[in-house]
């Protein structure tokens, strides 16, 4: 059964129509991921979700209830979280205190700290730090750790491993598949496919605004060359 | 309960227990100057709260000094309304002016918003003018000096002291600097620190930015009333230069020198300038050169005012 259906995003920028009855559903536990080549739509079709784009048309459901009139700070208190392109911290915070921000959105217990802090132990010996001073990798995590203090049934993560070490890349993978098998339902966008296909169930593609194609992560698997037909990449 | 930030809190005693020891040392002239300075701090805080933690710069915040200044002095003055009740109805008068003022103001964001506070703040000024009749104008209002005399739970307070002055001001100062410790260093301080840092990004963890927005000011509206009507009721005056354009600026620059997003900051601020000013212009008719030469050198040492740059470079508590 879905948690987060999607129907029939309209959005555009000026006159530009930049999602074209963008539609997804997402089951609890599973890994989505949306590829496509830059300006494809993907990160703004996060944003659709989040409400922080305009949509013209198309209605968003989530564990039954319809989130297509909230405004856009509701939909994370709705349980809907958002890890954004280049993480987008309070860097005059300290690691503490993003987190704290993240524990009250929801009035989220002590155990979804624990739980964040689970999924990315580093953070832990860095509490009173402030995060602007972080290295990339851990801002990310902290980014993703924040997100996961909301306790969220959906998680939209836009291009996490961008500019990370192989070392961090893996780290986040890691929290991906952990997140997913923890019952999250996870909305994956990503321009490196050797992030993905570890990770995914199930891939999109998009191009000019719209989903063009759909494959399970087998179906990728076995025949390489839809990647290098939808995105012009090869694994 | 338990103290958020608990050096910072240990500081703010110490530097209360300061101020209060000052009165037995200092000499008449320099205890008067002080209770202006503690005076002119609670504003410059009120104002710090806005600009230094919500990251909203206003250039109308003399507005909000005067709500304060005028309702509680014509409140006295016409309406022989007592100097406590005055002073509560400052407080109001600030506060309830500012909400007003913010339901229109922060729909606006940056530029924006600082002209349009700019622009608020010259009606006001203007109305305090074209009132004159009411307000006394350029000319001001001078408060009855019989009226400066009151009972508050059984004790005699005679604002004509110099030290009763200064400790109903120290009084004050206290209970703003405590109350704004526990905001500021609390959830609530955090969130204004968060809209200020990325206010997408506040409003995508769902927070309603507008309403934080909205108390931040509201609350920065009503210190800064709580100012300007304890200055009124003090010193026993109540004029439209206090409106203009000029006090905006100074509290602006109160909170710049001291630092910006740093709780004792305005304190510091307006004590350096103060004095500053006071000093120089006993020297020098061209005083406001030389203190603008000294405003540029403080900046190129501390760019982040002088409390705010000691916080980054080797005390991060101390916000």
């Amino acid at each position: 059964m879905s948690v987060m259906t999607v129907e029939g995003f309209d959005a555009f920028y000026g006159r530009s129509q930049a999602l074209r009855g963008f539609s997804v559903e997402l089951r609890g536990g599973e890994v989505l991921c949306l590829l496509g080549r830059n300006g494809a739509g993907k990160t703004t079709a996060l944003k659709a979700i989040m409400g922080t784009i305009r949509r013209t048309a198309g209605r968003i459901v989530l564990d039954g209830r319809d989130l297509s009139a909230l405004p856009a700070y509701e939909i994370p208190r709705a349980g809907i979280a958002h890890v954004p392109q280049g993480r987008r911290l309070f860097a005059e915070l300290t690691v503490a205190e993003n987190l704290e921000i993240g524990l009250s959105t929801r009035k989220s217990s002590r155990r979804a700290l624990d739980y964040a802090l689970g999924l990315f132990p580093v953070l832990t010996e860095r509490m009173h730090q402030r995060s602007g001073t972080l290295s990339g990798g851990e801002q990310t995590m902290l980014t993703m750790a924040r997100a996961m203090c909301i306790e969220p049934a959906v998680i939209l993560l836009d291009e996490p491993t961008e500019g990370l070490m192989p070392s961090a890349i893996a780290g986040i993978r890691e929290a991906v598949i952990r997140l997913r098998d923890n019952g999250v339902a996870v909305l994956l966008v990503e321009q490196r496919v050797d992030a993905v296909l570890p990770v995914a169930d199930r891939v999109a593609f998009m191009d000019h605004g719209e989903i063009k194609a759909r494959f399970t992560i087998d179906e990728v698997r076995n025949d390489l060359s839809l990647l290098h037909r939808y995105v012009g990449v090869g694994a | 309960m338990t103290i958020p930030n608990k050096k910072l809190f240990a500081l703010c005693l110490v530097v209360l227990a300061l101020l209060f020891m000052a009165q037995f040392v200092l000499s008449n002239y320099l205890v008067l100057a002080l209770t202006r300075i503690l005076i002119l701090a609670i504003f410059a805080m009120g104002y710090n709260m806005l600009m230094g933690y919500t990251g909203l710069l206003s250039l109308g915040h003399a507005m909000f000094f005067a709500a304060g200044l005028y309702a509680a002095g014509l409140a006295n003055y016409y309406g022989g309304v007592s100097l406590p009740i005055a002073f509560v109805i400052g407080i109001l008068g600030g506060g309830v002016l500012a909400f007003v003022i913010g339901l229109l103001a922060l729909r606006t964001q940056t530029v924006s918003f600082m002209i349009v506070t700019l622009m608020f703040a010259q009606v006001a000024y203007l109305l305090t003018l074209y009132f004159s009749n009411v307000t006394g104008g350029d000319q001001g209002l001078t408060l009855p000096t019989a009226s400066r005399s009151f009972s508050l739970f059984g004790l005699a307070v005679d604002l004509t002291s110099p030290m009763v002055r200064f400790n109903i001001a120290l009084t004050l100062f206290a209970v703003v600097l405590i109350g704004l410790f526990a905001v500021t260093q609390g959830p609530l301080g955090r969130l204004f620190v968060a809209v200020r840092e990325n206010i997408n990004r506040t409003e995508m963890l769902g927070f309603d930015t507008y309403r934080i927005r909205l108390l931040a000011f509201t609350i920065s509206g009503a210190i800064s009333g709580l100012a300007g009507a304890l200055y009124g009721l003090m010193f026993g005056f109540i004029g439209s230069s206090f409106a203009e354009f000029r006090s905006s600026i100074e509290v602006l620059l109160f909170t710049l020198v001291g630092g910006p997003g740093t709780l004792l900051g305005p304190l510091v601020g307006t004590g350096v300038m103060t004095m500053l000013i006071d000093r120089l212009s006993g020297m020098t008719s061209a005083y406001l050169i030389v203190v603008g030469v000294l405003l540029i050198v403080i900046n190129l040492w501390f760019p982040k005012g002088i409390l705010g740059t000691i916080r980054d470079r080797w005390v991060p508590w101390l916000k």
